[in-house]
């Protein structure tokens, strides 16, 4: 596609590296179709293509970004599956990221949504800050019917606090910093992004996951200095705040790299891989550039490394049928598809995939909270599908999906839970409701 | 810049009154919170289509959800003698949906709703804005299918197949979006709502249905479609077959088509579009050949290993370089990604390409390949030959860079003389794209004056004021006439 930025504009690497992305795109339209937002709202301007084509606008123009246009960008939820559609390699992520950036240096929100973003910033990714403001949230829950009005923040702020649970469980022994030794004859040495919201919403991810491979032959280091992925600030443009908690996850792997080495750096948070993959990206233009790509280069998701690191199930085939949701960081961010499905496989479940299983759930980081509505809608629609294939369980690599899925009739799980069970972890407590019901 | 013809000034100053008139007639979308576009920045997604070289952003768009809402938007458009341009998924390859500077957009998007399947009649009802592969989707898990099968499937919605009577590879067997059309609801520039063909068969005899079919928005806008489903075949399997020249791969094409066998499908790509293709789908094509063909067969295992085995035969004498037969459901529908996105694919390896669309005879598939090669060094751009061959529709996709206003120039140039030589060679000027804004200015070549006379008259049946989607399929000169 024909673009018009000036010489002095594309000496900026950003400009650069946008136009570059924008050239790529040959404007076929294939894209709009299997976008989420194009099939809900039916405007070219909510499509992948119009989203390219505005922001192109945007960034020639140089000028601050418009109410316009930032509306259709808010909209797009980073679920990349016009990545997946798109057969000229067009690299929607890294333009919708430059957009947002741009978007947030340039443009002055009206305050209740400044201050709404803001606040998340603030709370999810710190995970003390978030654990409190979740008892909070949840004593609160009871109160979300009768907060007044139609208005974007009402809505949003009902939003928060549906999606808060009953309880909130304690923080866990197992996520201390500290390195958890290997059963057995040990095979290798990995990291664990311990994460932030995740920690806070369901500790039983992590033990599953530190169980698992240390079961498995495999020392599991968790790192003091590591936190927040910074996916979180990243999608909302805040790039400072992005890069910091990137930089500090970065150093401390860089220096396990360096001292005793890592075969893998492991993610069981779908949204966080996609980041943590693409650190080295982030980081092209910083001192850390090579510390980043080695990270990078390490980062797998737990169901990749299960996968390379041949895990076996030890139980006997739990006679379960499981619905597979395919996170989009999963499936568009890192084109991790057929790995989850052959594990739970193989771990003897009975696995079934929904019908448009490349559409979100609505869930997309803070996007649930942010625009309630469109991710109320592809939630309804993502549960029916699953619900569909009568499944005792739905299980997914995020813990985002896993929230936004939950309180429907199927229980959610996350997949690293079930493989642990079937090698002879603990039953998860979602495994057991589906049994008795 | 292609030329348009001149906005009319009343319509211009009037803007804000049309605007409002719009709103007023179709309400906000209940989740976007708007139904019409009218801010200058956020009409230039809306300029252009799948021939992004052309752009013009109109002067409103918007999105009706019923057939009552276009129907009450073209009343007060004729009304107002305010030009209109339908849209559906704006893949048009030949500049179909291209706007101008006072016209109001009409996007049939949201009309979007499967209204009917029947089974027993085996006919489905859906509403203009599904796409081409939605209706196959509502209907796969009974083992039926739509077969016109554009490479923009995916994405391009059934109004606009109906409008450019759109073809695919499977066209070979199924024949086109005309041969697979039942009935549609039909809305007229007066606003007038008429039902062609389907149960409303039209007693007087005239076939409006196939008037209509292939008009490129220029009648009327459609809201409708009933077409027909089929149940699906017992199977199919497609083959590679690779090839040291294109040269030779031409010959196989009408050595096949000579022989009476009619695969279901028979494509053509030569070695750019092959790279291109293998880049995105990770099919297995054949890296080193200089040209490819995928042949798909259709039938019972048996009936389909007789017809490999012979084309095969077939293929044997003309050296190809490798040949090999999907093994899989998974590799089948690998192969087919790769060549459904070839278009697209082509913007790995060139930032622009105008996409060619004449038919030739299949025995003239060799002459003219080699033609075209010659006049790529000529004009000093790349091309790469992706089509299916098995009708003679050539696409040569012509490769340029949009920022450099003289590499467009020559694009143009070569395009026309492609399309020139498929005319001279006894072809046509378009096999399933439409003429558009791209090729109007060629139907002279193909058409006598008074061929185009006959076809501006029943234009002006139609559409008196030539309101519906002006300046395409006519040279502009004499467009109003
Ligand atoms: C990658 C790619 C591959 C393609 N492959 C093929 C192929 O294999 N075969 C093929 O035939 N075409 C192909 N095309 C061309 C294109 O997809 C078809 O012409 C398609 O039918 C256009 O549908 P659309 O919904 O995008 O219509 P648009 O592009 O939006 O419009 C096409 C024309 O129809 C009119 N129109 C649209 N909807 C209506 C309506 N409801 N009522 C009245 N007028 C209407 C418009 O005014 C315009 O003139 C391809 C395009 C791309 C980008
Ligand atoms: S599919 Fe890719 S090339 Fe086509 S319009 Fe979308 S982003 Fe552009
Ligand atoms: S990332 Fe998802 S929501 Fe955003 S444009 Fe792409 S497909 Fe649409």
């Amino acid at each position: 596609m024909q673009t018009s930025f000036t010489p002095e504009q594309l000496r900026d690497p950003d400009i650069a590296e946008s136009n570059r992305i924008l050239r790529t795109c040959v404007h076929c339209g294939m894209c709009t179709a299997t976008c989420p937002t194009f099939l809900l709202l039916g405007d070219e301007l909510d499509s992948p293509r119009g989203r390219i084509y505005l922001i192109k606008d945007m960034l020639e123009s140089g000028r601050p970004a418009t109410e316009e246009v930032v509306r259709h960008v808010d909209r797009c939820l980073s679920c990349l599956s016009c990545m997946t559609t798109c057969p000229s390699g067009v690299n929607y992520m890294h333009l919708v990221d430059h957009a947002r950036t741009y978007i947030e240096d340039t443009y002055a929100r009206p305050w209740p949504d400044r201050a709404m973003r803001r606040l998340l910033a603030f709370l999810l990714p710190s995970v003390w800050r978030f654990r409190v403001a979740l008892i909070g949230a949840s004593l609160a829950r009871p109160l979300a019917r009768l907060i007044p009005g139609r208005s974007a923040t009402a809505e949003r702020l009902r939003a928060m606090l549906r999606l808060a649970p009953a309880h909130v469980p304690g923080p866990s022994a197992m996520e201390r910093p500290g390195v958890f030794r290997a059963q057995g004859p040990r095979k290798g040495r990995v990291a664990l992004l311990v994460g932030c919201a995740q920690q806070v919403l369901a500790p039983s991810i992590n033990e599953a996951t530190i169980r698992l491979f240390t079961r498995m032959g495999y020392d599991v280091v968790v790192r003091r200095e590591q936190g927040c992925c910074g996916a979180l600030t990243h999608h909302m443009g805040m790039r400072a705040a992005a890069m910091r908690a990137a930089r500090a996850n970065i150093l401390a792997w860089h220096d396990e790299i360096t001292r005793e080495g890592l075969d893998a750096i492991l993610i069981n948070a779908s949204g966080c891989g996609t980041t943590v993959k693409d650190y080295g990206h982030m980081f092209r233009q910083e001192p850390e550039a090579a510390a980043a790509a080695a990270v990078s280069a390490l980062a797998l998701d737990v169901t990749e490394a299960l996968w390379r690191f041949g895990y076996r199930p030890t139980r006997e085939p739990p006679g379960l049928t499981v619905a597979y949701h395919s996170a989009c960081s999963l499936q568009h961010g890192q084109k991790v598809t057929a790995e989850p499905v052959a594990l739970l496989r193989r771990a003897g479940f009975a696995v079934a995939t929904p019908k448009d299983a490349h559409l979100c759930c609505g869930s997309a980081g803070t996007y649930n909270i942010l625009q309630p509505v469109i991710a109320g809608r592809l939630r309804a629609r993502k549960l029916a599908a699953l619900e569909a294939l009568k499944p005792d369980l739905i299980a997914a690599g995020n813990i985002g999906c896993l929230t936004q899925l939950s309180g429907g009739a199927v229980p959610t799980v996350h997949t690293i839970e079930l493989l642990d069970w079937m090698a002879g972890g603990p039953q998860p407590a979602a495994g057991g409701a589906a049994r008795g019901a | 810049m292609i030329r348009q013809p001149e906005p009319k000034p009343e319509v211009l100053s009037r803007r804000d009154e049309i605007v409002a008139a719009l709103r007023a007639l179709v309400p906000p979308h209940p989740l976007s919170g708007e139904s019409v576009i009218a801010d200058p920045l956020r009409l230039k997604p809306y300029e252009t289509d799948g021939l992004s070289a052309y752009r013009q952003p109109p002067l409103a768009v918007v999105l009706p959800s019923t057939t009552d809402e276009v129907a009450s938007v073209l009343r007060f458009c004729h009304a107002n003698g305010v030009r209109v341009v339908p849209r559906g998924a704006g893949t048009s390859l030949s500049g179909g949906a291209l706007p101008m500077a006072d016209s109001v957009v009409i996007g049939l998007m949201r009309m979007n709703r499967i209204l009917e399947v029947d089974f027993d009649n085996r006919l489905a009802v859906v509403e203009a804005g599904v796409t081409n592969i939605g209706i196959t989707r509502a209907v796969e898990e009974r083992g039926f299918f739509y077969a016109p099968d554009p490479s923009s499937q995916l994405a391009c919605m059934i109004g606009g197949n109906v409008m450019m009577n759109s073809g695919g590879a499977h066209c070979l067997k199924y024949g086109v979006t005309a041969n697979n059309l039942l009935g549609l609801t039909f809305v007229t520039i007066e606003g007038e709502v008429l039902r062609l063909g389907g149960a409303h068969l039209d007693a007087a005899g005239y076939d409006w249905l196939g008037l209509v079919t292939g008009s490129e928005g220029q009648l009327g806008v459609v809201t409708e479609v009933t077409v027909r489903i089929l149940r699906g075949p017992e199977g199919a399997r497609a083959m590679l077959a690779a090839f040291g020249s294109v040269e030779a791969a031409g010959r196989a094409v009408d050595a096949i088509i000579g022989s009476g066998i009619i695969p279901v499908a028979l494509e053509f790509m030569d070695r750019p579009c092959i790279h291109a293709c293998e880049a995105f789908a990770h099919a297995g094509y054949p890296l080193d050949a200089e040209a490819m063909l995928i042949i798909e067969v259709e039938g019972s295992v048996a009936e389909q290993d007789e017809l490999l085995a012979r084309i095969r035969d077939i293929c044997a004498p003309l050296n190809p370089t490798s040949m090999k037969i999907a093994e899989s459901a998974e590799q089948s529908a690998a192969i087919w990604k790769g060549r459904k996105g070839a278009f697209g694919a082509i913007g790995r390896i060139s930032p622009d390409y105008l996409c060619m669309d004449g038919t030739i005879p299949t025995s003239e598939l060799p002459g003219v390949l080699t033609r075209i090669g010659e006049m790529s060094r000529r004009y000093g751009l790349a091309v790469a030959n992706v089509f299916h061959a098995g009708d003679g529709n050539l696409h040569p996709l012509i490769m340029f860079d949009a920022n450099d206003p003289d590499s467009l120039r020559r694009a143009e140039a070569f395009g026309a003389e492609i399309l020139k030589l498929c005319v001279e060679v006894g072809g046509c000027l378009t096999g399933e794209h439409g003429v558009g804004v791209e090729k109007r200015d060629l139907m002279g070549v193909q058409f006598t004056a008074r061929e185009l006379d006959q076809q501006r008259a029943i234009k002006s049946a139609f559409d008196p004021g030539w309101l519906l989607n002006p300046s395409k399929v006519f040279p502009l000169a004499q467009a109003a006439g």
